[in-house]
């Protein structure tokens, strides 16, 4: 799932499970709108729970933004695949694109919201993880 | 971000004050939250919110610290806004509320 629009910084979510990831981005299409560049990927490639490399590169594809892209990630394999897929990225755009420290669910709908407001990717990752500050 | 820029700007203007009283059934959750914060981030001006006129003061244009202050139904929200654009800025928000942020 994604959608093309403006400079605002893109949303990845990135969870084990699909459901997870699909529910999230129905979270921050509701509160947030349409505003915001999202991409959503969940579940290993034969569709159990997990997450793979390639589903998270089209993710940041499907959500890229000139402005960047935050990722959000639930557990353990979520974050270091992101992370893998990040360094695969081309150079050029793999210093735009970061992985946030904050709760999937709340982390995606802050996120967007800061992005919302034109913030820089910064200040969407600063915003995001200001839940477990 | 808002922070410096916004601090070092509102030196010179005089704090608006204004209450409003929160109409819509489900109070300061997270939907309302984010059009909070979504409206108060069009504007230069610092804008902050409390549930009592003397504090403490919660920045409106954070999301997660507005939806700490989980204001419920009823309940009375003071803004303070500082700066260039604060009568504009102080009116939009105050409208939000009144709207019951679209909400029934």
């Amino acid at each position: 799932m994604s959608n093309s629009s403006s400079g605002n910084v893109g949303i990845v979510i990135v969870s084990h499970s699909s459901k997870i990831a699909e529910g999230a981005a129905d979270m921050v299409r509701q509160m947030v709108g349409n505003a915001v560049p999202l991409a959503w990927t969940g579940g290993d490639t034969d569709g159990g729970l997990g997450t793979n490399i390639a589903g998270i590169l089209e993710a940041i594809e499907a959500a890229w933004s000139s402005a960047g892209v935050a990722i959000l990630v639930d557990l353990g394999g979520a974050e270091t695949n992101s992370e893998m897929a990040v360094e695969m990225l081309a150079e050029d755009r793999r210093a735009r694109v970061v992985v946030c420290n904050a709760p999937v669910v709340e982390g995606a709908v802050i996120a967007a919201t800061e992005s919302s407001g034109g913030s820089s990717l910064a200040a969407v990752k600063r915003s995001a993880e200001e839940f477990y500050a | 971000m808002h922070d410096v820029n916004a601090s070092r700007a509102s030196n010179a203007f005089v704090p608006l004050m204004a209450s409003a009283v929160l109409v819509n059934a489900v109070g300061l959750h997270a939907r309302p939250s984010v059009k909070l914060t979504q409206c108060a981030k069009r504007f230069v001006a610092k804008i902050e919110l409390a549930l009592a006129s003397d504090g403490p003061w919660t920045d409106a244009k954070s999301p997660v610290k507005v939806m700490r202050v989980k204001a419920p139904q009823g309940a009375t929200l003071h803004f303070r806004v500082t700066g260039p654009d604060g009568t504009a800025a102080l009116a939009a928000v105050l409208a939000l509320v009144h709207d019951g942020f679209g909400e029934a």
